[in-house]
């Protein structure tokens, strides 16, 4: 008998014929637990966490029953340990959350500390250390499957690992791909120029056209194909597109962020 | 690395659909069947949001080798938990473009050059 679960979560499967599963079993365990949230730890030896929660048996039983009965003690060693009862899903682990790890990740090597990730963005998801330098502050904030701070971003700094595409899923950064990038580097340019200006000439157009033809649906079905087509070329979510800030409130959250920075170091040029 | 056996970390990247499920059960498939020692989480994205103390203590285990997505997003997410990857003693295979036997043989010591030869992430 080789598997025991610590108190936070983390199971630990003895390696080779020390656990008592065949290789196929052991992978096949290790998959279920993982989907669960729960963190592996394959050793020759002894589990080396304190207080592990023995399972016997465990190689007489198959990797689902076997999953099941992990993920039950494990839950109930973490109430315990908690004093929360059995709702706990795994000590540190987010095991069952719903939340999918959605967040922007900074590459520091690139950033230049512009802040126009800060003041795009729509739910504060960024803020400011205390040494000035540009963070991710909130998360859990982001809006999932919305990469559009990445898409502001002059230097392709911003990534987010379960995006698709590259270079904003994390692939190495190609001369094209700044290239593209410097054709938005100012944030008005994308917003206060290219999309506003876009929304605007074809309100302008329909307008004209609705002038003449008075036809209220076609109005609606204009800004409809604007937004999708603004939804497929920058593959931002609708819902926010259709909370983009005006560039007024975008100048406002970026003078705000340089107080903020300023008030922490006064000595701060921004 | 000096011929010292580095320690394997694998990513199950749980919460998402950007790694192959056939990748990755080839991967689980050939660490467990090479018997060799390993930790496997469900997601170090998700680890990197929580700012978890266990990659810190992951980035300070040299040598390391990770299983996960690309180099550039591991480097990034470790440094957003405060755990700085030494690029000399760290080597990150892509599951989302490597084939699975490719990243068992490296991880398992099989591929030639694969211990003793860590490239940098980024």
């Amino acid at each position: 008998m080789s598997i025991a679960i610590a108190v936070r979560s983390q199971v630990a499967i003895g390696v080779g014929r020390e656990s008592g599963l065949s290789a196929a079993d052991r992978a096949r365990l290790a998959q279920l637990l993982l989907e669960r949230g729960l963190e592996i730890s394959c050793r020759h030896t002894s589990p080396h966490e304190p207080s592990p929660l023995d399972i016997p048996n465990a190689g007489a039983a198959d990797p689902v029953a076997l999953a099941d009965r992990i993920v039950q003690a494990s839950t109930a060693a973490a109430g315990a340990t908690s004093g929360l009862g059995s709702s706990a899903s795994g000590g540190g682990s987010t095991g069952g959350a719903q939340w999918k790890p959605w967040f922007p990740v900074i590459d520091y090597s690139r950033c230049t500390n512009c802040m126009q990730c800060l003041s795009f963005c729509l739910f504060e998801v960024y803020g400011v250390s205390a040494d000035s330098k540009i963070q991710v502050q909130n998360q859990s904030n982001c809006k999932t499957d919305c990469p559009a701070c990445s898409r502001v971003c002059p230097e392709v700094a911003i990534m987010f690992p379960k995006y698709r595409h590259g270079p904003i899923n994390g692939e190495e950064v190609k001369s094209d791909d700044v290239r593209r990038e410097a054709m938005k580097v100012d944030i008005s340019a994308l917003l206060g120029g290219d999309v506003y200006a876009l929304l605007r000439d074809r309100s302008a157009k329909a307008k004209s056209r609705f002038s003449k033809e008075r036809d209220d649906e076609r109005a609606l079905k204009e800004r409809q194909n604007c937004l999708i087509a603004l939804k497929r070329d920058l593959d931002v979510p609708a819902e926010v597109l259709a909370a983009l800030p005006s560039p007024e409130e975008i100048l406002a959250k970026a003078e705000a962020a340089r107080a903020r920075a300023r008030a922490v170091n006064p000595n701060l040029k921004v | 690395m000096s011929g010292e056996r580095p320690r394997i970390l694998y990513c199950h990247c749980a919460f998402a659909k950007v790694v192959a499920p056939e990748v990755k059960t080839a991967v689980l498939n050939g660490l467990a069947g090479a018997d060799v020692e390993f930790d496997a989480v469900p997601d170090l994205c998700e680890m990197a949001a929580r700012g978890d103390a266990r990659l810190r203590e992951l980035a300070t285990d040299e040598p390391l080798m990770i299983a996960a997505c690309y180099p550039r997003a591991v480097k990034w997410l470790f440094a957003a938990a405060g755990a700085h990857l030494r690029e000399e003693t760290v080597r990150v295979w892509n599951m989302r473009v490597e084939p699975a036997e490719a990243i068992v043989a490296g991880l398992t010591g099989r591929a030639e050059g694969a211990v003793g030869t860590v490239e940098s992430p980024r």
